[in-house]
């Protein structure tokens, strides 16, 4: 075992499990409370890192600052990002509130194809450059022995954030009408919580969740395409189940432990196989232990 | 007014929305920008209208509903024609007559598609089992349907196994995978499922395309041999014609057995358990079992279909069996009608045929079908034909 590899490797997945488990967040989130798994979750992070790409370059071209394009075109991604979770939620799922499990589901398949396909037409579907939006720094250079300037950003990024929804989800109003949505929804609306501005609420903190993570990945990765959110939806989705689907500490430890895993994986077995790690997980946890690492086992009511 | 003014607000919303993506291009090599004012018009305008529309169709959609729950519902038409024997008899022996003679009149061209639209019919009545009357999402179908393909074609390829001895066997493979990956995942929350369905899916594509000393890999395997018929010699476009008939004769076994599955006990079973599992074990069906086979069977047939698709077009390689793939027999079986027998074949020839006779929309096919989903499942969730349960009327 040659340590430095090891330390290398472990970091590479810290790095991947924090933008995983960014995006985890909004699966959990929207789960817990609606109890759909939205498939679309994936595109609204590719349109978070097109969104974030097209400013970027509009910025660059009017000759922005490299900081001011940063905090610009990061805040254009989560502003539409954000802006597409609210308007799908409204016209694909809240139309088939109280349908059959499976019709809100496939209704996500469909929008998730449908925005896939409508960045293709629109944009292109072929691989666009990703300008790396940090600019490099002084300050980073002592550690990227092991880490990039911007890996560290990644991490520190994510944990900043993660930390800002934990107290909000605990403290704020909304949090508190959001957590008890999760736990009963009729209970919630009689108590006054108005459920649907709540539901609202949650796939815009998903969404924006998903743009902070795009422009992270794809300032890390150097490059994206319109099909990137499709493979990254489903490694965040098995992130929340692995952690227990609804919790969002579980969500947090569930993009690590995938991330690890993966870069482990890749590292000592083989890079063709990437995927089928992430899978083979996937069906071992819900085998094993189906409530997730952090997660209650529920109850069937009746 | 106020119906104008939520328009208005619809379209300068999607104007918004849709700004960046739609209006800017940017090319961030040569760093120059692209302004695309036109698509913003469009949206905004076609936004206003389909607006109303949207509304409309809402409004109406929960009227049905209400109608529905006072009882005083009218049976839709195409079920009302559906049912009238008059009509159902004269139209099965049309369609029947019209499948029989394809290869007659049509150039080989026709036929070959025709003969895609078949397998397609036989996938989707399989997916049906699974979807339309067991109510589970699998998302991984075409795992079975590439495990099918995949063991004719190194049966055929390594022991030059013949079509015949290798169909049987695949149904059985298919069901065995089935059984496999339901069993631990079948047990859980339904939603699951299709997510570990969708990594099967991936699994089984990524071996393949990686394993090269198992499966050569991404160049596929060519040369595969075609049905043979108690040795005759044919030629090319014979054999497209036979072809043609055996997965002609493989897909009306398939109508009968789902027809005849579907007012079975077990298939009773299913669209019951797709109704309200609880109440279901309730009346003593045992829920594991239950789903397991409607799995085992839909991979069953995917798997044929696998065979009869690798002997058709004599070559197969990874990228025929997607993700891609999944979704489009998943959308035939939606849009057909999920349960309707009918629906599917209806749904399978619309799907196969529009791109391949209309190339210039081959392009906006993902995307429509995407958008049909979605509203499918809004407006209309039955699907075009709505599937018929069997009735049971007392003479007094």
């Amino acid at each position: 075992m040659d340590w430095g590899y090891f330390k290398e490797l472990l970091m590479g997945g810290v790095v991947k499990g924090s933008i995983y488990a960014l995006i985890a967040l909004g699966y959990t989130m929207v789960y817990g409370i609606i109890e759909l798994i939205n498939f679309a979750h994936g595109e609204i992070y590719m349109i978070g890192a097109f969104t974030a790409l097209i400013a970027a370059g509009v910025l660059t071209v009017a000759g922005f600052p490299a900081w001011s394009i940063l905090i610009l075109a990061s805040a254009a991604a989560v502003v539409w990002s954000a802006s597409y979770g609210y308007t799908v939620e409204k016209i694909a799922y809240r139309p088939l509130r109280g349908a059959p499990r499976l019709s809100p589901l496939i209704s996500a398949l469909g929008m998730s194809i449908f925005l896939q396909n409508y960045v293709l037409l629109a944009q292109t579907s072929n691989f666009m450059p990703f300008k790396n939006l940090f600019p490099e720094e002084g300050f980073l250079e002592n550690i990227s022995e092991v880490l990039s300037a911007t890996e560290v950003i990644i991490i520190f990024t994510s944990a900043v954030v993660m930390i800002l929804l934990s107290l909000f989800i605990k403290y704020s109003t909304t949090g508190k009408a959001m957590r008890a949505t999760a736990q009963d929804r009729n209970m919630a609306m009689l108590v006054g919580v108005n459920v649907d501005k709540v539901i609202s609420a949650t796939f815009i903190i998903g969404s924006s969740l998903a743009a902070v993570g795009a422009v992270l990945i794809a300032s890390n990765m150097g490059q994206i395409n319109f099909f990137i959110g499709f493979i990254v939806g489903l490694k965040a989705f098995t992130a929340a189940v692995l952690g227990g689907i609804g919790s969002i500490p579980g969500a947090m430890l569930g993009g690590l432990v995938l991330g690890c895993t993966e870069s482990f994986g890749t590292g000592y077995v083989s890079s063709d196989y990437e995927d089928v790690f992430a899978f083979t997980l996937l069906v071992l946890i819900l085998i094993f232990r189906p409530a997730g690492l952090l997660g209650k086992s529920d109850i069937q009511k009746v | 007014m106020g119906e104008i003014l939520k328009s208005l607000k619809a379209a300068i919303w999607f104007m918004f929305l849709t700004f960046p993506i739609m209006v800017i291009k940017v090319n961030p090599i040569e760093d120059t920008v692209v302004w695309r004012w036109m698509n913003m018009a469009y949206i905004g305008v076609g936004v206003f209208f389909l607006s109303f529309l949207w509304r409309f169709m809402l409004a109406r959609r929960n009227q049905g509903k209400k109608a529905e729950e006072s009882g005083k519902a009218r049976m839709p038409i195409g079920q009302r024609i559906a049912e009238e024997p008059k009509i159902k008899y004269p139209a099965i022996a049309l369609v029947g007559a019209f499948a029989l003679t394809i290869p007659f009149w049509a150039d080989m061209y026709n036929t070959n598609i025709m003969t895609n639209v078949l397998i397609y019919v036989m996938l989707g009545l399989g997916l049906n089992i699974v979807v339309g009357l067991a109510g589970l999402l699998d998302l991984g179908y075409v795992a079975f349907y590439a495990v099918g393909a995949y063991s004719y074609a190194l049966l055929n390829h390594h022991f030059g196994a013949n079509f015949w001895v290798v169909l049987p066997m695949a149904g059985f493979l298919g069901a065995a995978f089935g059984v496999a990956l339901g069993f631990p995942v079948l047990r859980l929350r339904g939603d699951y499922l299709a997510i570990v369905t969708l990594g099967f899916g991936e699994i089984i594509r990524l071996v393949l395309e990686n394993w090269n000393e198992f499966s050569m890999g991404p160049s596929g395997i060519a040369n595969i041999d075609r049905p043979p018929f108690f040795g005759i010699k044919m030629d090319l476009f014979q054999k497209t014609d036979f072809m043609y008939y055996v997965v002609l004769a493989l897909a009306i076994l398939t109508i009968i057995a789902v027809t005849r599955l579907k007012n079975s006990r077990i298939g009773r079973a299913w669209i019951a358990l797709r109704e309200d599992e609880i109440a279901c074990q309730a009346m003593g069906v045992d829920r594991t079992k239950t789903k397991l086979m409607a799995f085992a069977l839909g991979a069953t047939w995917a798997s044929m279909a696998g065979v009869v698709f690798a002997a058709k077009s004599t070559f197969i390689n990874p990228p025929s069996f997607s993700f891609w793939e999944s979704v489009l027999i998943l959308v035939i079986v939606v849009m057909g009608g999920m349960g309707s027998v009918v629906g599917v074949i209806l749904g399978a020839s619309i799907i196969v045929l529009l791109p391949e006779y209309f190339r210039e929309f081959s392009e906006y096919r993902m995307i429509l079908f995407g958008g049909a989903m979605v509203l499918m499942m809004v407006f209309r969730p039955t699907g075009i034909v709505t599937a018929m349960r069997q009735k049971y009327t007392i003479h007094k």
